[in-house]
């Protein structure tokens, strides 16, 4: 039986808007587009050129440090842009769709029969590897670092989370695939995370693997979170990190010989007429789902991913990479609220006790706009951050040595083990409104440039 | 609301970047953003923000001072009456109150907030509010005695020397609204002390006019202002059970008069009782924490049992509920200690940090006759030792830490 472990602190923000456990079918659009922003701190190369056809799983770029760290394109047809910002960085990467796709083959693969450098190889070149990630510094995985161990988490806490239960019905196969294919990779251990409320036979009985059981609210199903509990990452150290859809996707590549970057997305967000789930690859549009399905007459937000951690897209904005969720809530720029420090307002919502009124309700769900809600300060209360940070780590203490960029400081309070989604949280009840995860991305981004 | 509104948006503009009021445009800000929620939606990190800000925090601080404050007033007329010998009724005393405190607020207020605006603007930042809260408490720990521009005076001192010098509100060491008082202390030591200053004879704005006698208000016979914590400093009884705290007119106070808060002190410490109502909407809405105020009383406990035991006179001899019901002990645990930019931060170190500055108010009161009350310099002290508490709590997960790696290598 799985050892459970208690997270007590934490907070499970009570929005509007849970997908319902119901398929509603697969989304394709004409164009699909492919973000290089969303695979924090690579130099794209780009590999391909405009007019190119290209089939499923063929590379568009690749890492400039790591050449053999390739992109696979999501779909087959021809690349109609290259789409450049400022100081000529890519934007996105545009491929017109086949009707049919076309998939580059990689062969089935026993994984059993592989050694580990085959394993590593396979996934490199079929353009898949940024599925892993590692800590410390939240990056894509170094390839030619062997990690201590992997750590997979097999559910998500946050706010509307999609079920990885229901996502991952049919898949059991791939993942198991998936995760003896990840066991090749390393010479410790393989720990997957579930919670005690999983169902899922591919993840319960999953084999080859360390299972835990992680019971509590928010952000307990965060891969930090466990591993800060089950085995915390040293100075030195480096362990690599997945979720249990990213490892169905490796696992399908060697089941099938293909690369396949389907996704299962929930769709949520109070302004959602109708939630539930959709199959879409990686970087659709995402239009065909929010017409006719969002209140109209107000600005909306469209987020790719959760309400926390999630990217900024607009209407006709994309599936991004790494996220099996999009979320559209107010925008709430037209909202007037007079003598917000008196208010009494039922509407509002705190995880605090400031607003004492709210207490007798507390199965009310609330309808969240993306208003700050009050001005940036310096850190005045304490102990706010503590109450949702279920880690063996002072919060503050540690954002005030990224500020001050005082690197034994950072070192010694516990910056490798920490990712910016683990102050999520953190950020949301913030009195002071500061910006807690850019504050920690660049902190470990700097860190990175300085110990590399 | 509406209207008001769109009077903001009308007048938005000149505050902007090439507007005429630009240089005012932090007041404009701090103005606008007192009446409307602002509607800056977050562009980066998380999409969703909680309803709780600085705002709303400093608000709760300042509803909770309402009880001790209101009832302090009712209190400074009630001692005024008592003093110069006239029976009137409640709302007069209330009133009387009223207009002897309410200058010194203002006046508290206009200097600070004066150069809270200043800053912010020359800055170039947002306002921030902790001047609300200390705003309101300078005058509620001075004697109403205290003349107008040695509140000026001090509340410019504090605010400048204690916070804006260090960067201003978050930032600070030192507790301001003690800075402004411990300023005045030993600056004016006269004023600030003895049985002169803590019950006003004279009138307030032109009411409560006493009978004048050679020019000094004529007072009932056997007037005394002396706050009980003096009586006691200065008494030669040689034990507590032959002592008797007594009030303005020479009655005897009993452990009722002292909850309640009918004696005379600074305005906002008296009564225990509206103290507590202040602590108990502190704690319940978690703005203020209920482990510094409990290790505070939990160190003066700890110390008095501890001298008691080896008591010689009358003021060691004194059990602890006087200490607790007397003075500012009770006001500076659940208003002072608690203000969680100059206390300690990390849980473990909050028990620490009030325990001790129980102990060390408590020292002070019963060790040295000079200064009868020790909260205040307890507190600033204990401010200045609280990152050395944070430094070894912390320093306790980071050795844990460096020991993690330690036993790894050896796997």
């Amino acid at each position: 039986m799985a050892d459970r472990i208690l997270i007590k602190k934490g907070l499970q923000i009570p929005l509007l808007g849970e997908p319902d456990e119901v398929f509603r079918g697969r989304v394709t659009s004409e164009f699909v587009k492919v973000c290089p922003e969303d695979f924090h701190g690579i130099t794209p190369k780009v590999a391909v050129k405009v007019n190119d056809r290209v089939k499923a799983g063929t590379a568009l770029f690749y890492e400039k440090r790591h050449p053999e760290m390739l992109f696979a394109s999501p779909v087959s047809g021809v690349v109609t842009a290259i789409e450049r910002g400022e100081k000529r960085r890519i934007l996105h990467f545009t491929v017109q769709a086949d009707k049919e796709i076309q998939y580059e083959d990689f062969g089935k693969k026993d994984v059993a029969s592989l050694s580990s450098d085959e394993v590593k190889k396979s996934i490199l070149d079929a353009g898949i590897w940024f599925l892993i990630k590692q800590r410390p510094y939240d990056l894509i995985a170094n390839p030619n670092k062997a990690p201590r161990d992997i750590f997979i988490t097999g559910f998500d806490t946050a706010p509307l989370a999609p079920s990885y239960d229901f996502i991952l019905e049919g898949q059991e196969a791939d993942l198991q695939t998936g995760l003896d294919a990840l066991t090749k990779l390393t010479a410790g251990k393989v720990y997957l995370s579930i919670s005690p409320k999983t169902t899922n036979k591919g993840l319960c009985n999953a084999k080859n693997v360390i299972i835990n059981e992680f019971d509590g609210p928010h952000p307990a199903g965060n891969v930090g979170v466990q591993i800060n509990h089950l085995s915390p990452v040293n100075r030195g150290e480096t362990v690599w990190t997945l979720n249990a859809l990213d490892v169905a996707i490796i696992g399908r590549l060697f089941n099938k010989g293909v690369v396949d970057l389907t996704r299962t997305v929930a769709l949520t967000g109070s302004e959602v007429k109708q939630t539930g789930y959709y199959q879409m690859l990686i970087g659709t549009e995402l239009t065909p789902i929010f017409k006719n399905n969002v209140t109209e007459g107000i600005t909306l937000r469209y987020i790719s991913g959760n309400p926390l951690t999630g990217i900024k897209i607009d209407e006709n904005g994309v599936l991004r990479a790494y996220h099996s969720q999009v979320t559209v809530i107010p925008e709430g720029k037209e909202v007037l609220e007079p003598l917000g420090w008196a208010s009494l307002s039922p509407n509002r919502y705190s995880a605090g006790c400031m607003y004492p009124h709210l207490k007798p309700n507390p199965g009310k769900k609330y309808r969240l706009d993306a208003r700050i809600k009050g001005g940036q300060r310096a850190i005045i209360m304490s102990n706010e951050y503590d109450k949702v940070f279920p880690m063996d780590i002072f919060p503050e203490q540690l954002i005030k040595a990224i500020i001050a960029f005082n690197i034994d400081k950072m070192e010694n309070l516990g910056i490798y083990e920490v990712a910016p989604e683990d102050f999520a949280l953190c950020e949301f009840v913030d009195t002071s409104k500061l910006e807690l995860q850019k504050i920690v991305r660049t902190g470990l981004d700097m860190l990175y440039k300085e110990m590399e | 609301m509406k209207a008001l509104r769109n009077y903001f948006d009308k007048i938005k503009p000149n505050f902007e970047e090439d507007g005429k009021y630009h240089w005012l445009h932090s007041v404009y800000e701090g103005f606008e953003s007192f009446l409307f929620v602002p509607n800056t939606t977050s562009k980066s990190g998380v999409h969703i923000h909680d309803a709780r800000d600085s705002k709303r925090t400093m608000i709760i601080v300042v509803l909770a001072l309402m009880p001790a404050l209101l009832f302090g007033m009712y209190n400074v007329g009630l001692q005024h009456y008592m003093a110069i010998g006239m029976e009137v009724g409640f709302w007069t005393r209330f009133f009387y109150g009223l207009l002897a405190v309410l200058p010194q607020i203002v006046v508290s207020y206009v200097v600070g907030l004066g150069i809270e605006f200043t800053v912010a603007q020359m800055k170039g930042e947002e306002i921030a509010e902790g001047f609300l809260v200390t705003g309101i408490l300078i005058p509620m720990i001075l004697p109403i005695d205290t003349p107008l521009w040695m509140v000026a005076v001090a509340t410019a001192f504090a605010v400048i020397f204690a916070k804006e010098v260090f960067g201003g509100t978050g930032y600070n060491i030192f507790n301001v609204a003690l800075s402004a008082r411990a300023f005045l202390f030993f600056s004016y030591p006269s004023k600030m002390s003895g049985d002169k200053v803590f019950v006003r004879t004279g009138s307030a704005l032109g009411m409560g006019r006493p009978e004048m006698v050679d020019g000094v208000a004529k007072t009932v016979d056997g007037f005394s202002g002396a706050t009980p914590l003096t009586q006691l400093a200065t008494t030669d009884a040689p034990h507590f059970a032959s002592f008797s705290f007594t009030g303005v007119t020479g009655q005897p106070l009993s452990l009722s008069d002292m909850f309640w808060g009918f004696i005379p002190g600074s305005v906002g410490e008296v009564s225990t009782f509206a103290i507590l109502l202040g602590a108990i909407l502190l704690i319940s809405t978690g703005v203020g924490s209920w482990k510094t105020m409990l290790s505070v009383f939990l160190g003066g406990l700890f110390t008095i049992t501890l001298v008691n035991l080896f008591a010689v006179n009358a003021t060691m001899e004194m059990p602890a509920y006087y200490h607790f019901l007397l003075g500012g002990f009770a006001f500076g645990a659940v208003f002072m200690a608690t203000d969680p930019v100059t206390s300690a931060r990390t849980e473990k170190g909050k028990w620490i940090y009030g325990f001790l500055i129980g102990l060390i108010a408590v020292t002070i009161r019963i060790f040295n006759p000079g200064y009868p009350e020790g909260m205040m310099l307890a507190i600033l002290l204990m401010n200045a030792f609280a990152p050395l508490i944070d430094f070894y709590v912390i320093d306790a997960n980071v050795k844990q830490r460096l020991k993690r790696v330690g036993n790894n290598k050896r796997k």
